[in-house]
């Protein structure tokens, strides 16, 4: 016990937890501004692995890692428009459309991945973004080094929170995107259009769902595999319910599962007892289940989510 | 000098939703500070063509005018750019966002960001000038009906409206809540604004406005100039196109008691619990439950209704003893039930209309046979009933949601009558429907009385009451205060009880 304490009070675990929790807040933050505007996306665990595919090929291709990053913020983006496609301007069950933008996607990255590559024995990787120290602040002692000392993606990441809050809370978009999200009527009646605010938000969704997606491919593996996502998009819907819809306890939510996950890590090497590590590998979503099951009894969904809105109807 | 070009003027305006016509050729125009009357059954078409005004539908033919400019509205947007603003019968908020918030949607920023000052400072500004007070910073669902409809004018008034389109916008309020609306439109009006009230009651329409246009079938039946010199039942004639004569209410001759309340108490309610409530009701009576909404009726409701369970007290129905409060006991033992609410406890609005109107006694060997629905038969009933009621509707299976209020509540009526109830309970018979469609209800339950069926009307509309009843309970905290016979019940006296003052007859 004594060794699991000492190790969680190490640098290397509160920049572990801070790497686990980076995708995730994207991701999260993603599925949120979608969700905020009444468009559920299932979607999220095929955006993230072609984001990632993508991210990854166009960096291995040019030799350019924000190259990378701004092809898999666009595939993204572009699934993300595809998903409003069926959701928003058709109208369609956004369960069934997002499952299928899973599936597509999945499948999609896999073939072009083999396309490209073939099947090689050593797997193609890339080299990935050095951490970028930032002057004076990364020495300040254990909260430096781990937080301050880190990839700039994981300082995008931070910025986007605060970010993300501003836009939904202060600005006239995200007023927008929150009321199509609890009265669809009400904003059209304002003169708000209600298909085009959902499409921005879905997409702007999608980008972050994409820049997850490059995170793990381009910093975390250096390389795409296709176990990559690994349901990192399903907590990241989950983490969302637990966040109450918003920006920073959506953040929260993702530290919080990034330090279960962290900690269940620490605890499969230090090798605690007889304990299998299939064990440990539990924590982090028994967390979750958990979590949700005793936050979610108050969270209150936006009204109009997985409603889609025609005109005319009455 | 020519005079001025009127505010908005609609020309030939036709709507078609495929085969049925909703407006045709219908001119109408508001000039500024006039207050314009529309008047019209449900169904009348009214709703539609303010609905053109409002870029919500695109009209078949016809153009709008703006101060004498052709205008082509094809959203919301374009109507309020055009100064068009529209209060809706059900209201365009969200209830989770602030009062700031659902005020400053779809309002562009300042420098990006939302202008709260700004907003804050238009708000008392507007509230101010009009008597229109708000606290910004309440989410909207803490607000009562009245200041939602409040916020909905703001919002208009905010986004510069120079014409003010109100839909129904007294169904939903308490007497005072009207006295304040009515005041606050006379004085939008008196700085120059244009509106548009669109109403059926009639006393409403004579005591506000300045001039009136009626519709009938979507087309323009006739325009009053003088509203306030015209009488109600001229205007009652344009609008249904024939005389409206209170039904003639045939002599009581009361049987035995069909159904008694013995000392009903009930403690866990969401609205006022009951104490002590004992009341009866013989075969072809009709007994009134007057009282402000909100002191007990819902639980007199449910508990008859057999989906309240007592605490204390017996209750028979047609001289059984109810044992266990379900809603299928109270009905095998001759219950009818015409809920509140006919949206959510009345029908499914979802499924088809066929399918709301079996539902209640859906397990019976009328619809269902060795555990399997009988589509035929629940179709049959449907189209019978349809054709007996006059439901306008395309046909039984058209979702219920889709009819209007009045030929719902002649769905629910017929649903029940068909069965022919020994006791028949119903809250707020009328409530939202036209002239036509009341008279229509009325005319049911003296017909039942006659046939000796004992009826419960729970009501606010003391006129109706009276007309309706032979006996009025006046409710007053979970208690009844007190029962008048019809005819020695003035709508003073009611009112009186109404604030809890005991009154024997």
């Amino acid at each position: 016990m004594i060794v699991v304490l000492e190790q969680i009070f190490q640098v290397g675990f509160l920049a572990a937890i801070i790497r686990i929790a980076t995708p995730l807040a994207f991701a999260t933050l993603g599925e949120m501004f979608s969700e905020r505007a009444g468009v559920l996306n299932l979607g999220i665990e095929g955006i993230m692995l072609l984001s990632a595919m993508t991210g990854f090929t166009a960096t291995s291709l040019s030799g350019s890692l924000w190259l990378g990053v701004l092809a898999a913020v666009l595939t993204g983006a572009l699934m993300g428009a595809v998903h409003a496609l069926f959701t928003v301007a058709l109208g369609l069950s956004q369960h069934v459309c997002g499952i299928g933008v899973t599936l597509f996607s999945s499948g999609l990255a896999y073939f072009l991945y083999r396309l490209i590559f073939g099947q090689q024995s050593v797997p193609p990787s890339i080299k990935s973004f050095e951490t970028l120290p930032i002057p004076v602040l990364s020495d300040i002692p254990v909260l430096g080094p781990a937080v301050f000392n880190q990839f700039s993606l994981v300082y995008m990441a931070m910025a986007a929170v605060p970010l993300a809050a501003f836009v939904l809370y202060r600005t006239p978009w995200g007023l927008s995107v929150r009321m199509v999200g609890e009265n669809p009527r009400a904003a059209d009646s304002a003169g708000v259009g209600v298909i085009a605010t959902r499409f921005q938000a879905v997409i702007l969704g999608g980008a972050l769902m994409g820049l997850a997606g490059a995170f793990l491919s381009m910093v975390q593996f250096n390389a795409f595999t296709f176990g990559l996502v690994s349901g990192r998009g399903w907590v990241a819907i989950a983490l969302v319910v637990f966040g109450r819809w918003d920006p920073w306890r959506s953040a929260g939510a993702a530290l919080l599962f990034a330090f279960v996950d962290a900690l269940q890590l620490r605890m499969q090497a230090s090798g605690l007892g007889h304990i299998p590590y299939e064990a440990f590998l539990m924590l982090p979503f028994i967390f979750t289940i958990v979590a949700m099951a005793v936050m979610s009894r108050n969270a209150v969904a936006p009204s109009a989510l997985l409603k889609p809105f025609r005109r005319e109807e009455r | 000098m020519s005079t001025p070009a009127p505010l908005i003027e609609m020309r030939g305006i036709s709507k078609s939703f495929g085969a049925v016509v909703a407006n045709e050729a219908v001119d109408l125009s508001v000039a500024q500070g006039e207050i314009l009357g529309l008047l019209g059954e449900n169904g009348a078409g009214k709703t539609t063509l303010m609905n053109v005004l409002f870029g919500a539908y695109a009209p078949d033919a016809g153009e709008i005018l703006v101060q004498g400019r052709p205008v082509t509205i094809n959203n919301s947007a374009d109507a309020l750019a055009a100064g068009i603003g529209m209060v809706h019968q059900h209201f365009h908020l969200a209830p989770r966002l602030s009062v700031l918030e659902n005020l400053l949607i779809g309002i562009p920023g300042k420098s990006g960001r939302i202008d709260r000052a700004g907003g804050l400072a238009r708000l008392a500004e507007i509230g101010r000038q009009h008597g229109l007070m708000l606290d910004p910073g309440l989410p909207v669902s803490a607000l009562s009906i009245g200041e939602q409809q409040r916020l909905e004018i703001v919002k208009a008034l905010f986004r510069g409206a120079r014409l003010l389109i109100l839909d129904e916008p007294t169904a939903v309020l308490a007497p005072t809540e009207v006295d304040g609306l009515f005041s606050a439109l006379r004085s939008m009006a008196a700085q120059g604004l244009g509106i548009i009230f669109i109403s059926h009651k009639l006393n409403e329409v004579r005591a506000l406005t300045h001039r009136c246009v009626v519709l009938r079938h979507g087309r323009v039946t006739g325009r009053v100039d003088a509203p306030a010199s015209t009488t109600s039942s001229e205007m009652a004639r344009l609008m249904c196109g024939h005389e409206i004569v209170p039904p003639a209410k045939g002599p009581s001759s009361p049987g035995a008691a069909v159904l008694t309340l013995d000392a009903i108490s009930t403690s866990r309610h969401s609205g006022m619990a009951l104490a002590d409530v004992s009341l009866f009701v013989r075969a072809g009576e009709i007994l009134g439950i007057a009282g402000v909404s909100g002191n007990g009726q819902r639980a007199l409701a449910e508990v008859i209704s057999g989906v309240l369970a007592p605490d204390a007290g017996r209750m028979t129905i047609a001289g059984k003893a109810v044992s266990r409060f379900s809603p299928r006991e109270v009905q095998a033992l001759g219950l009818g039930r015409i809920p509140e609410d006919r949206m959510t406890t009345g029908l499914v609005t979802n499924l088809p209309l066929a399918d709301s109107m079996v539902l209640p006694r859906i397990g019976t060997a009328a619809f269902s046979r060795n555990g399997l629905l009988r589509p035929d038969s629940i179709r049959a009933f449907a189209e019978a009933q349809i054709k007996a009621y006059d439901i306008r509707c395309p046909g039984p299976m058209t979702r219920a949601g889709a009819l209007s209020g009045g030929n719902l509540q002649k769905a629910l009526l017929a649903r029940e009558l068909a069965f022919d109830p020994k006791v028949l309970i119903v809250s707020q018979p009328t409530r939202g429907l036209d002239i036509g469609a009341a008279r229509f209800i009325h005319e049911k339950f003296l017909d039942m009385r006659a046939r000796g069926c004992g009826i419960v009307v729970i009501g606010e509309d003391l006129e109706e009451l009276l007309m309706l009843c032979d006996r009025i309970a006046v409710m007053y905290e979970g208690r009844i205060v007190g029962t008048l016979d019809s005819a020695d019940a003035t709508i003073a006296r009611l009112g009186l009880m109404m604030t809890g003052v005991e009154g024997h007859s």
